[in-house]
């Protein structure tokens, strides 16, 4: 063991050429999200985020493969329906939905079951910092993955079964602007869905049962009166997506609230919880005791 | 036994012992100014309606500061409490004029090594110590420059690269303290930082607490084994049930452990023989028949001058000895006698 080295210096954090706080922050965000990015992608936690993430480009492609004897699958012009059908029933309210829980919860949930939460909390970092790269750094995995899945979905059910029809279609057409309305709607549900999972990992010892309360909420919203839909994620997302499907004959019917306001209320919705969650992890205590 | 004046404000009715005044109250009467030392300020804090800690007073001076206690009195509470880890339910502490409040602030000055023995799954030493130097916010070439210096001053740069999954308890342990101490804090904190290491390795790094003590740090650490407490401490504080019993300079502790009768127990076939014998002999406190006739306690002050006379009595006897052991030579025991006044009889 080498005992030469001078351990009466002065603390080398105070001689760490700091420009200004906003330059610190950034560098320390974006080494918590090196890490973070790496984890959501690389470690045995997104296995699951890329089964939930490739179920409807597998789906898809087997359905290209055995078009079902239905008159939607046989006319080109009904396929914007189809798609839209899938997008809101099975991409959008659950698996962009359960695929921002898994990643979001993690983020602080899985770092307390791991036992490593506390070296975070050791160092020289705001832990306001450390909830925003994280919260990017879930970003950033979620937005990549949904929006491969929400572009190759599309592509996929146009293109294997009309190429030709699909390439004027998404070339000349409405093709191009709905595909993009549909990536805007993924990226802001990730944005709205990782903050509030994000809130409920850090809450909630047990984030599961919230988890699965709040996927009960969105699900009944068509049910709802028009002031409590405007309580939830998936009303503002259902408003901003290009072709509106029919929810039903139970359903409450309100008029979808314009992009101007959906979209400002969903970031402003997103920038409340992060506050919130903020507030709480700088009062976060750490014991492991019980989890 | 009496409190010293810095210690809990509301200790148990039992009497804790009086120790030279520590270097914390030596640092005091020089009045220090209050950005160089540890201090708590009437802290207390439970868990829910468990005692953690209880109206803990205290200041800490540079040099190595050992909190003492059994499982349960509030060591690790005390270190969590001034890490940040977790929020006093009252009360204020102050690490060298920074709160632990402001972990931006106070872990420029502060390593922390916990006992969670745990590490980011696939990490190796090096990335480990490295990527947490990095949300410091040093430059790369300075994080591997300081994990380097870490990695080499706990002897561990051979198993740099490897993981730190595969590494025994003692290597783990020497991760996180080198992680601790990579940024060169002037506070460090461990926790039963000599956990899992072997003698070679714990004689290494006491050697290396003492020189950075020597050179000016301040170390706060937990342990109850007491004889390394006694080798590398200058002061130390006596905790028991959430409250600091006392607090002093080691060398008190050590007089008041020097008194305390070590008691030891003898099977063997004739304890009445054998108890009648050593009772002719000073160092024996007191004898006692164990309830199935088949062995003796004995109290003893002296337990080295002690093993001498009774090799010499089961000799000359011919006694037939299964076995002999300390019976209560261990922390616990000794915590009762300096915690109660009647020593130990409690």
């Amino acid at each position: 063991m080498d005992l030469t080295s001078e351990s009466g210096e002065q603390p080398a954090a105070a001689n760490v050429n700091r420009a200004s706080s906003w330059s610190l922050w950034r560098r320390q965000t974006l080494a918590i999200m090196r890490l973070e990015i790496k984890k959501n992608f690389l470690s045995r936690r997104a296995f699951l985020l890329y089964l939930i993430a490739g179920l409807p480009l597998v789906l898809l492609s087997m359905l290209a493969l055995f078009p079902p004897p239905t008159e939607e699958m046989e006319n080109f012009s009904e396929l914007s329906i189809v798609y839209a059908g899938i997008y809101g029933g099975l991409i959008l309210r659950t698996l962009v939905f359960f695929g921002c829980a898994w990643v979001f919860m993690n983020l602080f949930r899985g770092e307390v079951v791991d036992r490593s939460l506390h070296y975070y909390f050791l160092v020289p970092v705001r832990r306001e910092v450390l909830l925003v790269g994280k919260y990017l750094s879930g970003l950033i995995a979620t937005i990549m993955l949904f929006s491969v899945t929400t572009l190759g979905s599309m592509l996929i059910l146009y293109f294997w079964l009309y190429p030709s029809e699909s390439a004027r279609y998404f070339l000349q057409g409405a093709g191009g602007g709905q595909l993009l309305s549909y990536l805007g709607v993924t990226i802001l549900a990730c944005i709205g869905y990782g903050a509030v999972f994000l809130i409920v990992g850090l809450r909630f010892r047990n984030p599961i049962v919230p988890g699965l309360l709040l996927y009960g909420w969105e699900w009944i919203n068509f049910l709802l009166p028009p002031l409590l839909k405007k309580l939830s994620v998936i009303h503002y997302l259902q408003s901003l997506v290009p072709v509106h499907m029919s929810e039903g004959p139970f359903a409450v019917l309100v008029e979808p609230t314009p992009a101007w306001i959906s979209v400002p209320s969903l970031l402003l919705f997103t920038g409340v919880v992060l506050f919130l969650a903020s507030l709480h992890i700088r009062r976060m205590e750490i014991s492991y005791a019980g989890d | 036994m009496t409190p010293t004046t810095t210690s809990s404000t509301n200790e148990p009715t039992s009497a804790p012992g009086t120790f030279p005044a520590s270097a914390a109250s030596r640092a005091s009467a020089a009045s220090p100014s209050f950005d160089e030392m540890i201090m708590f300020e009437d802290v207390s804090k439970f868990y829910g309606e468990v005692l953690g800690v209880n109206r803990v007073n205290l200041q800490i001076a540079p040099g190595i500061t050992s909190l003492v206690g059994p499982n349960g009195s509030g060591k690790t509470t005390l270190m969590n409490l001034m890490t940040g880890l977790l929020k006093p339910t009252s009360g204020r502490i102050s690490v060298l004029g920074a709160s632990p409040n402001h972990p931006e602030a106070i872990f420029q000055k502060l390593g922390y090594c916990s006992q969670f023995d745990s590490f980011p799954r696939g990490a190796t030493a090096r990335g480990f110590i490295e990527f947490y130097l990095r949300v410091h916010g040093y430059a790369t070439q300075e994080t591997r420059e300081l994990t380097y210096q870490a990695l080499e001053r706990v002897s561990m740069l051979e198993a740099a690269d490897r993981k730190v999954s595969a590494f025994s308890k003692g290597m783990r342990q020497r991760v996180r303290l080198a992680q601790s101490i990579a940024h060169n804090p002037s506070v460090l904190v461990l926790d039963e930082p000599l956990n899992g290491l072997d003698p070679m390795a714990r004689a290494e790094i006491i050697r290396l607490f003492r020189q950075l003590a020597d050179a000016g740090m301040y170390l706060v650490i937990s342990s109850h084994i007491l004889h390394e407490v006694d080798m590398m401490s200058d002061s130390v504080v006596l905790l028991h049930n959430g409250y600091v019993v006392a607090e002093g300079e080691v060398h008190g502790v050590r007089d008041e452990i020097d008194e305390h009768p070590i008691q030891i127990l003898i099977r063997c076939d004739r304890p009445q023989t054998l108890a009648a014998r050593l009772f002719e002999h000073e160092h024996t406190v007191e004898a006692r028949i164990h309830d199935d006739r088949q062995g003796l306690f004995i109290k003893t002050r002296r337990p080295e001058d002690f093993y001498l006379v009774l090799n010499k009595v089961i000799t000359e006897h011919n006694l037939q000895v299964e076995s002999v052991a300390p019976v209560d030579d261990d922390l616990n025991a000794v915590y009762q006698y300096l915690i109660t006044s009647d020593g130990g009889h409690a």
